[in-house]
C-alpha cells in the first residue's frame, strides 16, 4: 500500500492505495466521484478523461500512485457557484447528450481544446474529440456544441 | 399556437443536467451496504468439454466469499435462459431450442461462455481468485461460420441439433415466385454477407443484486432496456421466484442499441448468488467481456434475386439467407432474422411476389440477437442493393427505377404479411434528391476525376416496421410475450404530474419527449411533469424499449391514461362549475363551461379531487390517478430516402463521405432536436457497419480476433461527416399522436446507401462490408488493371 496525496476539484485527499489501483478507480471508488466513467479499459474511448495538472488524460491509463502530488479536475469540478461551465451549457443547448455516459469525458476534452484554440473549426473539433467515443449521437450535435461553447466562452470573457 | 402546446418544439432535455455534472446514476455507480464483487470465469475455448473444475486453491485466496460453477447451479435447479419467440420450421416442427445454462454444464460453446463466478470482498480479490480456479478442458473442434456448420462432418454444438440447424423458415408463395422469375425480362442476382457487429454500448453491461432475508425479496440493479420483461423471464422461467418479491431497477443506462434487451446469464447468477451469500453481489463487464458476451448483431449470408419486366417493374423477389445465431438462442434471436427481416423485403415497392427462406444455424460464437434495426437493416440492404444494381444493369436512373415501383395507394398489403397504413415515398425521395444536389453530381464527379479521385452516388429508400404489434397477431407468429405498453398518470393535488411509463430510456430522452406530450395534453408546463421509468417497484408494468416503439406504443399508453384523467376532470369541473358535463370544454389547461366565462383551471380540479369537500362523492371516487395499457392495432412504418456521395482515393483506398443526406418520414415529431440526434446516431452506426466494423472470429480456433476497441473499429468524430437531415410528416393513422418512431432508421438505411455509392464510384458490382481501405483499394486497383 502507498500513501498518496492529491488535490481534486480544489479539495485535498490523502489515501492509502494499492500500487495496482488505476486512477479512474481511485476517483470512482475511493473518492466516490462517480462522474468519471470506465468505457473500454484500454485507453480508447475517453469516458475516463480527467484533467491532471491542467492537461486532459485518460485516467484508466494511469495508476493512482502516479498521480501522487497532482491536481485533478473531474466533471464534478466544472461548475462555478452552482452555474454550469459554458461548455456544459453548450452541450445542454445543442442536445449533445443522449445516454450521458461519454459526456463527462467529452466535455473535458472539448474544454481542453477550447483552452488552446479559442475558435476551432469543424475539422479541428472533430480531431480534438476523436479520442472520445460516443456511440449515441453520431457526434454532430457534440461538434455543434463545442462550436457553440467557443461562442459562449468568448462572450463570458468580454 | 397554444402556449402549452409543446409538440414539435425542441424543448431542452430534462435529463441533461445530471449527465453534465457527473450526477447520473448508472448501475456501476450503485454501491450497497456489505457489497461483494463478482468476476465471471469464462471459457478460453470456442468449444470444449469441461473435464474438471477445482475450487480449492481459489477458495483459499484472500477475500473470497464464494465460488459457484455449473454443478452448483444444476444442483440448485436454476433453469436455463429462455427464448422469447418460437419459430416453426418449414416442415412444421418447432425450432430447436437447446438448453442455455447460466453457467456451463459439461461443455462450453463459445469463447466467453460462462463457466464459474467468483465472489469476493473486492473486485481485485475476485479477479485474483479467478486466476487460481483450476479448469481442465478437452478442446473440441470449433465452427464459427454458418455455412460450414451445416456441412457434413462439422463439429456439433448441441445434441438436439445434429446438423447445427435451429430452423429453416420460409415466407411467401415459392411456386408463384419461381414462375415470375421464369418469365422475367431481367433478373438481378447478388450474393453478400451482412457483417456481424458487436453493439458496444459505451456503458458496459452491469448488475448488482441484493437479497433481503427479512421479507425474502430481491432487488436487481441492471443495465437493461426492459426491466419488467427481465423480471418476468427471470422469475417465471429461470429462478422460479415469486415475481412480486423481485424488484428490477434499470437506472441511468448508457446506451443499449438492443444489446441490453435480453436476460443474460450474469443477471440470473448474481440474483441467485445474492441469496446464497446473503450479501449484495455486483458485476460490471470489462470491455473485453462485452465484446465476448454481449449479444452480437446481423451475420447473414444471402443470395438475393430480383425479377423485372422490360420497364424495370419488379415482378418478384427470391431471397435465401443463412443466419448465424451463435452458440445459444438469445432472448429474441429467433424472430430477428425471420419475422423482423423477411416481412420487410417489400421495402417501399409494389413487388407482388416475394419468397424468403431463412436457415438459422448454431456456431461456436457469441449469441446473436437484435441490434439497432434488428432484421430491418439486413432487409433494406437486400432490397436496396438489388434495386440499385438492377437499375445499373438495365441502364435506368436509380431514382427512376424506384419511382416506377413505389407504393402509392394506402393502406397497402405486402406479399410478406405486413400492411402499411400510410407513406409518401415520392416526397422523401424528391426532397433528398434536391437536398443532395444530385443534379450537380456529374460536375462534382468530373472535378474529382481531375484530382485523380473517384466519386460515386448511391441511394437507399428504406422502410421499417416499428412498435411490433398487435400482441395476438405476434402471438400467432410465435411471440411468447405481449407487445403492449403501460402508462400511469398520477396527478398530485397541486396539479403537478408524475407519469410512470413502461418504456425505458437509455439515451432517447423520454423524460423530455414524454413530458412534452403530457404537458401539451394537460395544458401545463413541461417543468410540472416528471417521467419515471426503469423500476418495477414504481412502474405498474412495461414491455420496455426496443424496435423504436417508445413513443408510438409507450407514448400512446400515456395518452390513453391522460384521456381518462381529462374525462374525470371534466366530471369534477362540471360539479365545481355547476354545469352539465357535456358542456365542459378542456383547452390550455382550463376546464370551461362552453359559451360562458365560468372556468376551473386544471390545478383547481386536481385539488378538488384530493380535498373532496365540494365534490360529487356519491358518483365519483376522489383522487386523480389513471393508468392505461395500449396494444397497437398495427406496426408503424417510418420510411425515408438517403443519398450518399463518396469520394475514393484509389491510391490509398480511403473513402470520404462528402455528403450524406437523409430525409425521413417519422410521422408527427414531438422534439425535433432529439429526433435529429437519433438520426445522426443511427447513421453513424450504419456507416460503422458499412465502412469500419466487423466482428471476426478465427475460423480454426474460434477465438474472437476483434476483442477490444483496439481491434474493432467503431466510428470516431473525425471518421464521419455532418449530415443533411430533412423530415416529412405523414402521420401514422392508427395512434392518437400520429407518431411512428425514429430510433433505428439511420442504421437501417445507411449501409445500403454507402455501398451503393462506393460501388458506383469504383464501377464494381459489389463490395463486401465493411468496405475497409484495403477492400476499397483492391477494388479500385483491380479495375484499373
Amino acid at each position: 500500500m502507498h500513501k498518496i496525496s492529491v488535490k481534486i476539484n480544489g479539495n485535498a485527499y490523502e489515501e492509502e492505495v494499492e500500487s495496482r489501483l488505476l486512477l479512474v478507480h481511485f476517483l470512482r471508488d475511493k473518492v466516490n466521484l462517480k462522474g468519471t466513467h470506465v468505457g473500454c479499459d484500454t485507453g480508447n474511448c475517453g469516458a475516463c478523461t480527467v484533467f491532471l495538472n491542467g492537461k486532459p488524460i485518460k485516467s484508466c491509463n494511469m495508476l493512482a500512485v502516479q498521480a501522487d502530488g497532482a491536481e485533478l479536475t473531474t466533471i464534478e469540478g466544472l461548475e462555478r457557484d452552482g452555474a454550469l461551465h459554458p461548455v456544459q451549457e453548450a452541450f445542454l443547448d445543442k442536445f449533445a447528450i443522449q445516454c450521458g455516459y461519454c459526456t463527462p469525458g467529452m466535455v473535458l476534452s472539448a474544454l481542453a481544446l477550447l483552452q488552446s484554440n479559442r475558435r476551432p473549426n469543424e475539422e479541428e473539433i472533430r480531431e480534438a474529440i476523436e479520442g472520445n467515443i460516443c456511440m449515441c449521437t453520431g457526434y454532430q450535435q457534440i461538434v455543434d456544441a463545442v462550436a457553440h461553447a467557443a461562442d459562449l466562452m468568448g462572450q463570458s470573457r468580454s | 399556437m397554444s402556449a402549452t402546446n409543446f409538440i414539435g418544439q425542441s424543448v431542452k432535455r430534462k435529463e441533461d443536467y445530471r449527465f453534465l455534472t457527473g450526477e447520473g446514476t448508472y448501475t456501476d455507480d450503485v454501491v450497497l451496504p456489505r457489497q461483494t464483487h463478482a468476476c465471471f470465469v469464462r471459457s478460453p475455448h470456442a468449444h470444449a468439454k469441461i473435464r474438471k473444475i477445482a475450487k480449492d486453491k481459489a477458495l483459499k485466496a484472500p477475500g473470497v466469499v464464494a465460488i459457484f460453477t455449473g454443478e452448483d447451479i444444476a444442483a440448485a435447479k436454476v433453469g436455463g435462459l429462455p427464448c422469447g419467440w418460437l419459430i416453426t420450421d418449414v416442415n412444421g416442427a418447432p425450432m430447436k431450442e437447446p438448453p442455455h445454462p447460466v453457467l456451463a454444464q459439461g461443455k462450453v460453446r463459445y469463447v466467453g461462455d460462462h463457466v464459474a463466478v467468483v465472489i469476493a470482498e473486492s473486485i481485485e480479490q475476485a479477479r485474483d481468485a479467478a486466476d487460481l480456479l483450476e479448469t481442465d478442458y478437452e478442446v473440441l473442434p470449433a465452427v464459427v461460420n454458418a455455412s460450414v456448420a451445416r456441412a457434413q462432418g462439422a463439429p456439433v454444438l448441441h445434441d438436439i441439433a445434429p446438423d447445427n440447424t435451429c430452423y429453416v423458415w420460409g415466407i411467401g408463395d415459392k411456386a408463384a415466385v419461381d414462375k415470375a422469375f421464369a418469365s422475367a425480362h431481367h433478373v438481378t442476382t447478388l450474393e453478400f454477407v451482412n457483417n456481424r457487429l458487436i453493439p458496444n454500448a459505451i456503458e458496459p453491461r452491469a448488475a448488482n443484486a441484493q437479497y433481503s432475508r427479512s421479507d425474502e425479496s430481491y432487488t436487481l440493479y441492471v443495465a437493461n432496456q426492459n426491466p419488467h420483461v427481465e423480471r418476468l423471464l427471470m422469475t417465471a422461467f429461470v429462478l422460479g421466484l415469486p415475481e412480486h418479491k423481485v424488484r428490477v431497477v434499470a437506472p441511468d443506462v448508457g446506451g443499449g442499441f438492443g444489446s441490453k434487451i435480453y436476460l443474460y446469464a450474469e443477471d440470473v447468477v448474481l440474483t441467485w448468488a445474492a441469496k446464497q451469500v446473503n450479501r449484495p453481489v455486483k458485476w460490471t463487464a470489462e470491455r473485453a467481456e462485452s465484446f465476448q458476451s454481449d449479444a452480437h448483431g446481423r451475420d447473414h449470408v444471402t443470395r438475393a434475386e430480383l425479377a423485372l419486366d422490360r420497364e424495370g417493374r419488379f415482378l418478384g423477389m427470391r431471397v435465401m439467407t443463412t443466419a448465424n445465431v451463435g452458440a445459444y438462442l438469445s432472448t429474441f434471436a429467433s424472430c430477428v432474422p425471420t419475422i423482423l427481416y423477411a416481412t420487410l423485403l417489400a421495402g417501399q415497392y409494389t413487388t407482388p411476389l416475394i419468397y424468403c427462406e431463412v436457415t438459422a444455424v448454431f456456431t461456436n460464437t457469441a449469441p446473436v440477437d437484435a441490434y439497432r434495426g434488428a432484421g430491418r437493416p439486413e432487409a433494406t440492404y437486400v432490397v436496396e442493393r438489388l434495386v440499385e444494381t438492377a437499375a445499373r444493369e438495365m441502364n435506368l436512373e436509380p431514382a427512376e427505377i424506384r419511382r416506377r415501383n413505389f407504393i402509392r395507394q394506402f393502406p397497402y398489403q405486402t406479399p410478406v404479411a405486413l400492411q402499411y397504413d400510410t407513406g409518401n415515398y415520392e416526397a422523401t425521395l424528391a426532397e433528398a434528391i434536391q437536398a443532395a444536389d444530385v443534379a450537380g453530381f456529374p460536375g462534382r464527379k468530373a472535378e474529382a476525376a481531375k484530382r485523380g479521385k473517384l466519386r460515386g452516388l448511391g441511394y437507399a429508400c428504406y422502410i421499417e416496421a416499428c412498435g411490433i404489434a398487435p400482441s395476438n397477431i405476434a402471438g400467432s407468429l410465435g411471440a411468447r410475450a405481449g407487445l403492449f405498453e403501460a402508462g400511469e398518470v398520477r396527478v398530485h393535488p397541486t396539479g403537478k404530474v408524475t407519469v410512470f411509463t413502461g418504456s425505458h430510456s437509455h439515451g432517447q430522452g423520454h423524460e423530455t419527449t414524454f413530458a412534452q406530450v403530457v404537458a401539451s395534453r394537460l395544458g401545463i408546463a413541461v417543468e410540472d411533469v416528471d417521467i419515471v421509468h426503469g423500476d418495477t417497484g414504481k412502474v405498474l408494468f412495461g414491455m420496455g424499449t426496443y424496435g423504436s416503439r417508445s413513443i408510438a406504443v409507450g407514448g400512446t399508453a400515456i395518452v390513453k391514461a391522460l384521456d381518462k384523467i381529462v374525462a374525470k376532470g371534466r366530471k369534477i369541473a362540471a360539479h365545481l362549475l355547476e354545469a352539465s358535463e357535456a358542456d365542459i370544454e378542456f383547452t390550455d389547461g382550463v376546464f370551461r363551461v362552453a359559451g360562458t366565462d365560468k372556468q376551473a383551471p386544471f390545478a383547481q380540479v386536481s385539488l378538488a379531487a384530493y380535498v373532496p369537500h365540494n365534490y360529487p362523492l356519491d358518483k365519483l371516487e376522489p383522487g386523480l390517478n389513471e393508468n392505461a395499457f395500449y396494444d397497437p392495432t398495427n406496426f408503424t412504418f417510418p420510411a425515408g430516402s438517403y443519398v450518399c456521395e463518396v469520394e475514393v482515393d484509389p491510391e490509398t483506398g480511403s473513402t470520404q463521405i462528402v455528403n450524406f443526406t437523409a430525409v425521413d418520414d417519422f410521422g408527427k415529431i414531438i422534439n425535433p432536436m432529439i429526433v435529429e440526434g437519433q438520426v445522426h446516431g443511427g447513421l453513424v452506426q450504419g456507416i460503422g457497419q458499412a465502412l469500419t466494423e466487423a466482428c471476426v472470429y478465427d475460423t480454426d480456433s474460434g477465438q474472437l480476433v476483434t476483442g477490444s476497441m483496439q481491434d474493432y473499429c467503431v466510428p470516431r468524430a473525425d471518421d464521419v461527416p455532418s449530415f443533411r437531415i430533412g423530415t416529412k410528416e405523414t402521420p401514422c393513422t392508427h395512434n392518437p399522436l400520429g407518431v411512428k418512431g425514429c430510433g433505428e432508421a439511420g442504421a437501417i438505411g445507411s449501409p445500403a446507401a454507402l455501398i451503393n455509392a462506393l460501388t458506383d464510384a469504383l464501377g464494381v458490382r459489389d463490395l463486401e462490408m465493411p468496405a475497409t481501405p484495403q477492400r476499397v483499394w483492391r477494388a479500385a486497383n483491380k479495375k484499373a488493371a
